[in-house]
């Protein structure tokens, strides 16, 4: 209990500091509360929902089938599976570390944890529209095409780097 | 939003049809999930708002309009790997970038760290990944933006 309450002293601090300048009119710590304002609703609207979603994926997606199609056996064929899977969805990428610490719990290959992490952030389909709107067809085509083959490989060298490094993906990691 | 907050109401549901307790049990779950990440969450939103304040978006395209080649990319990668930015205000602000004459590698650069490095999630990944793996994965993304910029520039 007093652990939980240790992790609020911060942002209570924070908060109180908006609330301060409001009272004093404080101009920059206005502008600070306008912008966390801003985050926070989007955080609080999207996440909630996210992780009911992930919830539901962690008790009814079977270990098994993670580990047949997406672990360290499963090739191209489960690397193409995670990129699917990772353009599929939509948020920011730290509302992706939940979802690859429940597909990590489910067996997916270290290589493929962090091929979803690159696909999740750059090549999500929703924002790829968002992208062709804003900075043209050729452009995106072209950022999707050369960043692939680059977040696998990071994918791959993560898992030359991790394999025997005891590589664990944890849901609270006491640093 | 609406599109998630339909998918999820509609997931719950026939989830909750076919095993209402399995249900109950994979929904605790999430939001158990969600309630130990608040405080980081929070935190990392205190950060953010003030370093919005700190690097405002004329900032942010002054210093990117000027440098070109290898400085222009280093002052994009730095600001990228900063900056949080939700995309639907990114590709706007990249948007007026593009007319103000930025480069389009200097923006694909840009585009790429901010999406793949995230120096103020850091913390929240670490609670993930721990710190050693965390500042690894940001280190090769920030190297790799770079080199998809490099190609960008040889391509467009």
């Amino acid at each position: 209990m007093m652990k939980n309450i240790k992790k609020y002293i911060v942002p209570f601090f924070f908060l109180a500091f908006i609330g301060v300048s409001y009272l004093w009119d404080f101009a920059a710590g206005e502008q600070i509360g306008v912008n966390f304002w801003l985050f926070f609703k989007e955080m609080i609207l999207f996440l909630p929902l996210m992780f009911v979603l992930i919830g539901l994926f962690d008790v009814w997606v079977p270990r098994e089938k993670i580990e047949k199609h997406i672990g360290t056996e499963s090739g191209l064929k489960g690397t193409g599976l995670v990129i699917l899977l990772a353009t599929l969805q939509a948020g920011p990428l730290y509302g992706a570390f939940p979802f690859a610490y429940i597909l990590w719990k489910k067996g997916c290959s270290i290589k493929n944890i962090f091929i979803y992490l690159g696909a999740f952030s750059t090549i999500k389909i929703p924002m790829i529209t968002f992208e062709i709107g804003f900075l043209g067809l050729k452009f995106s085509l072209l950022r999707t095409l050369i960043t692939m083959p680059v977040f696998i490989m990071i994918g791959y060298l993560m898992e030359w780097y991790l394999k025997d490094k005891n590589f664990e993906v944890r849901q609270q990691q006491d640093d | 939003m609406l599109i998630l907050s339909i998918f999820t109401v509609g997931c719950l549901l026939i989830s909750f049809l076919i095993d209402s307790r399995k249900t109950l049990n994979g929904v605790r779950k999430g939001l158990k999930m969600f309630i130990n990440l608040f405080p980081a969450l929070l935190l990392m939103l205190s950060l953010v708002s003030v370093a919005l304040l700190l690097i405002p978006e004329e900032t942010l395209i002054k210093y990117m309009g000027e440098g070109s080649g290898v400085k222009g990319w280093l002052t994009s990668a730095l600001l990228g790997s900063v900056a949080l930015i939700p995309g639907f205000i990114a590709y706007p602000l990249c948007g007026i970038m593009v007319k103000s004459g930025v480069a389009y590698s200097t923006i694909a650069v840009f585009i790429t760290t901010l999406m793949m490095v995230g120096i103020l999630t850091m913390p929240i990944e670490s609670r993930f990944f721990g710190w050693k793996t965390t500042i690894i994965r940001n280190i090769l993304s920030f190297i790799g933006a770079v080199v998809i910029g490099f190609i960008m520039m040889l391509l467009l």
